[in-house]
């Protein structure tokens, strides 16, 4: 037998046995199966990053047309449900019992003062207190006023005085659903843990159980050895990733702008270097209790807070920036988001890739480094 | 593959290894200049107890560990250049067997023929032999974790054999195996060592299976203590070997006055009298307060191993004298001091399912004050399980238990945990935590406190010899001491009922001596002592025994009574290993009649 076909027959033989073990193990399944479903579940009905349906507060002073008008644009926008209150205590109460979210308050001389500037006789407050929504509120009902008061101008029955409109377009996510922005951050994350926390365990098992040293005491050499355990954890990565993309564009409506093709291709990169920090987690902890622990530590965690996914880098303080460029799921979260919502732009996707690649190959050096058939 | 097997010279030479670890404790010469030979085609046995060197000395040969030192010569190659040709003729199988628990036995065999490069069209002729050898044909399909102790160490023996390998490397293949399985181990690869002329080096810390090898290499320490035929071993000790008995004074109590002799090696307390190996071949100088009658009796290695040791102990200055001066553990409150009457443990039809898996089968017997009893079974037998119940840590499905003339087939045992001390298999002990913090624990959770508490732990850590090591990690301390303090943590609040499962398995024969004496200094205050244990020497320093198979009570008597009740014309005077094989052999075919029926 020539050594050639000898060490393809050894690396099938590593192959088999890990594919067995993992569809023997209920726990990689669960993880690399059940465990994207669930997570696009929660985050694509139960997370959202929207306001809609708000219970807002309204207190109306004036009881003039105008402001009958202003409340029913209200009662039609899909943002907000108009409660009524006959005086501002009583909104307050209700703000401080958080049955609203903020407070619209229209004075008496609502409608009266359409030309001033200064005091449109509307005063709006909102509970600071879960800032996002906030934020939200105070934005959706100035776009609210700002369209109220365009139709009147339209109606021509005053004089325009916004010379020069704001036309304000959204692109990439023009209903700027924050699910179409969500999901291809969460399919960063999965495949984080896929690739990290599944192989971090199958090292440290084996050392644990004591069967790496019968295998080191036959001819199967280190890098089939690593070739047995990357393959198969690579084809249950991209199955997972494979279902939270059809997830998302089937079931969550998210668009694919970008073509397949590059998506593999980056996704295969970064399931790379998933991979690759698993299997250096295993090979150093060599105990499957603190190799699960430094990955979802190391690898897990940053990916969910610090790739951008929820949390904005930009809006990091300098240093923590900085991190995030030493978080492979960064740039693949900034992949995945141009492919899914703006397509294959070649000036953001390439450079990232490369990034990537980068990552694999230190990962995949020092992984050959430190791996030895030696045990001490 | 097979083609080496003509090559002249011996299998296995190694000049002056030597292997070092750096531990929290020092530097721990694992192998200290160690060489020998192995002539091709037999079989020789590392022999030495826990910590002696014979993991780190196959991991070296298996190629999976450096050594600091020296030079080996594996089947006429040198592992630092023909590491590769090496490994196509070596088999290992390292101390857990090293099988896939999630692949099934067919699985494991067909990833090591994969792996060895075995053809398709051979594997069928290679397999057949060793499936009918290890009888694992009709588990084929079965995965390797569902299967029995005994089974796996064959399944793993195979394992390592599919490539009819020129070497074969068993690290302690029998650890922790009951004697049947073992047994058939030991058929298994003397057939294959007799047919295809496989060179076999196989680690054991049974002085017991000495006889079973061509050859024998002793380390102790790290160092060679003896090499050559255990024949040679044994011849040795020939006049060296006695037994003293005498009439008004139980074995239990003249054992440790023997101990303290001068000039006495070894000492071991059995029902019929106190087993002493004395340094110089005649018999021990008695004082005239011990007119013990002295028989001569034939060595066996057990003995032949003690001698050396305790040669090479004084020999090096004593430094380490086999018996520690005699100390008194305080015992008080009456709790278990009364001789006679109620027994300590009754147990009558006791039984315990798991679903429809009967693990403890209608059990009875009962346990007198003061008594040792010992429980012996196959793996699986039920002997956990019933310690389980005894302990309260398990409900018994049917059937009645009562302790100390107390019913607690119900569970309360809650009330009489103060009278139970229990010791399982894996000691039970906080890694973290130092010797004099375990102590500290345990005594708290069995309520003691104050200067009760304090006085307590200071007696055991003075009694055990722990005081030098009262402040380091109970979990880097040796294993002998490390059982130590698990007897001590057990004994704690001084029950009347001691439960010990395999208290002494992987330790040191010198740490078991001792160990033995203190429990049987324990029992003589009137304390019941329930013991398994998988050593037979063990055995008979039992009062009485109890055989356990398939969860049934096979035998019950005094050591004497077991090996009378074993007789057969073939064999007039059988072993107490015997009668137990016996034993079990008969509630097997039973089983199948039963099963047939």
């Amino acid at each position: 037998m020539s050594p050639l076909t000898d060490s393809a027959r050894r690396t099938r033989a590593m192959i088999r046995k890990e594919s067995l073990q993992i569809l023997r193990d209920p726990s990689s399944l669960l993880i690399a199966i059940a465990l994207p479903i669930l997570l696009l579940l929660i985050f694509g009905y139960g997370v959202s990053l929207d306001a809609r349906h708000v219970p807002i507060a309204v207190v109306e002073e004036a009881r003039t047309p105008a402001a009958e008008g202003f409340v029913a644009g209200l009662r039609h926008s899909p943002w907000f449900i108009p409660r009524s209150y006959p005086d501002i205590h009583d909104a307050v109460a209700a703000l401080q019992r958080q049955d609203v979210d903020g407070i619209l308050w229209l004075r008496e001389n609502f409608g009266r003062s359409m030309e001033s500037f200064r005091d449109h006789g509307v005063h709006v407050v909102v509970n600071g207190v879960d800032d996002n929504t906030a934020r939200l509120v105070e934005g959706y009902l100035q776009n609210t006023w700002e369209g109220w008061l365009e139709q009147r101008n339209l109606r021509g029955r005053t004089l325009s005085f916004l010379p020069v409109g704001l036309d304000m377009r959204i692109l990439y996510n023009p209903n700027v659903r924050s699910r179409d922005f969500l999901v291809p951050g969460l399919i960063a994350v999965i495949m984080t843990l896929i690739g990290a926390l599944l192989t971090s365990m199958v090292v440290a098992r084996e050392w644990e159980r004591g069967t790496l040293e019968s295998l080191f005491s036959t001819p199967v050499t280190i890098p089939e050895i690593l070739l047995g355990k990357f393959l198969p954890y690579f084809v249950l990565g991209m199955a997972g990733m494979g279902i939270s993309v059809l997830m998302g564009h089937y079931l969550f409506e998210v668009p694919l702008r970008g073509s397949l093709f590059v998506l593999t291709v980056t996704s295969a990169l970064f399931l790379t270097t998933a991979l690759g920090m698993g299997l250096v987690i295993s090979t150093v902890s060599k105990n499957q209790f603190v190799a699960g622990q430094i990955a979802i530590v190391f690898t897990f965690l940053p990916a969910f807070i610090l790739s951008g996914f929820i949390f904005d880098i930009h809006s990091m303080p300098l240093f923590i920036r900085i991190l995030t460029h030493i978080i492979p799921a960064s740039y693949y979260v900034t992949i995945l988001q141009s492919l899914f919502l703006a397509g294959d732009i070649p000036g953001v996707v390439w450079p990232n890739a490369a990034a990537l690649l980068l990552f694999a190959i230190f990962l995949f050096a020092v992984l050959f480094r430190i791996s030895r058939k030696r045990i001490l | 593959m097979a083609e080496d097997k003509g090559r002249p010279g011996p299998a296995l030479r190694i000049r002056n290894l030597v292997r070092t670890f750096r531990t929290p404790r020092g530097i721990l010469r694992a192998l200290d200049d160690v060489s020998f030979e192995v002539a091709p085609g037999t079989i020789t046995g590392i022999i030495g107890p826990d910590g002696a060197g014979k993991t780190t000395l196959m991991r070296i040969l298996a190629g999976i560990m450096e050594p600091d030192s020296g030079t080996m010569e594996i089947l006429g190659r040198d592992p630092r250049t023909e590491r590769a040709a090496i490994l196509d003729n070596l088999g290992y199988m390292p101390q857990k067997f090293g099988l896939y628990e999630d692949l099934t036995v067919g699985e494991n065999m067909d990833l090591h023929a994969d792996l060895h490069g075995v053809p398709l069209e051979r594997r069928a002729a290679l397999y057949a032999p060793l499936l009918r050898m290890t009888a694992l044909s009709p588990f084929i399909g079965r995965l390797s974790g569902k299967l029995s102790g005994g089974m796996k160490q064959k399944l793993g023996v195979a394992c390592s054999l599919v490539h009819a390998p020129a070497l074969l490397l068993l690290d302690e293949p029998t650890v922790g195996v009951d004697p049947v399985s073992r047994r058939e181990l030991w058929e298994i690869l003397r057939t294959e060592v007799g047919q295809s002329s496989t060179t076999l080096l196989v680690s054991t810390a049974y002085m017991d299976e000495a006889e079973k090898f061509d050859r024998v290499v002793i380390l102790y320490n790290g160092k060679i203590l003896g090499e050559g035929p255990p024949g040679d071993f044994v011849t040795e000790a020939t006049g060296h070997v006695f037994l003293l008995s005498l009439p008004d004074m139980p074995p239990r109590r003249l054992e440790p006055e023997i101990a303290l002799l001068p000039g006495v090696a070894d000492c071991s307390g059995s029902e019929l009298g106190v087993r002493t190996v004395t340094l110089a071949p005649s018999p021990p100088d008695l004082p005239p307060t011990l007119p013990a009658r002295i028989d001569p009796t034939p060595p066996v290695f057990e003995d032949a191993f003690m001698l050396r040791l305790a040669l090479r102990m004084t020999g090096a200055g004593g430094e380490n004298a086999p018996a520690s001066p005699r100390k008194e553990l305080s015992w008080g409150g009456g709790s278990g001091t009364k001789k006679g009457g109620e027994p300590a443990i009754e147990i009558r039809e006791l039984t315990r399912t798991f679903g429809s898996f009967v693990a403890v089968n209608r059990l009875t017997f009962s346990v007198g004050r003061g008594e040792i009893f010992g429980l012996l079974g196959a793996n699986g037998a039920g002997k956990t399980t019933t310690f389980r119940m005894l302990a309260g840590l398990l409900l018994p499905s049917s059937g009645t238990l009562r302790i100390d003339s107390r019913d607690v087939t119900g569970g309360n045992v809650a009330s009489l945990r103060g009278r139970l001390g229990y010791m399982s298999q894996k000691f039970s002990l906080y890694a973290q935590l130092t010797v004099l913090q375990n102590l500290i624990f345990f005594s708290s959770a069995y309520g003691m406190g104050g200067k009760r508490q304090r006085d307590r732990v200071e007696e055991l850590l003075e009694f055990f010899d722990l005081t030098p090591f009262k402040n380091e990690s109970s979990g880097l301390l040796p294993l002998g001491f490390r059982q130590r303090l698990a007897l001590a943590a057990s004994i704690m609040h001084e029950p009347s009922i001691l439960l010990l499962d395999e208290p002494t398995s992987g330790v040191d024969p010198v740490a078991r001596r001792e160990f033995w004496r203190v429990i049987s200094q324990i029992s003589l205050r009137g304390v019941s002592v329930l013991v398994t244990t998988h050593f037979m020497g063990e055995a008979t320093a039992c009062d009485r025994l109890a055989i356990m198979a398939q969860g049934r009570l096979v035998a019950l008597g005094s050591p004497r009574e077991i090996t009378e009740s074993a007789k057969t014309p073939q064999n007039l005077q059988p072993t107490l290993e015997e009668a137990f094989i016996l034993h079990l052999e008969k509630a097997g075919t039973l089983e199948a009649a039963g099963a047939r029926e």
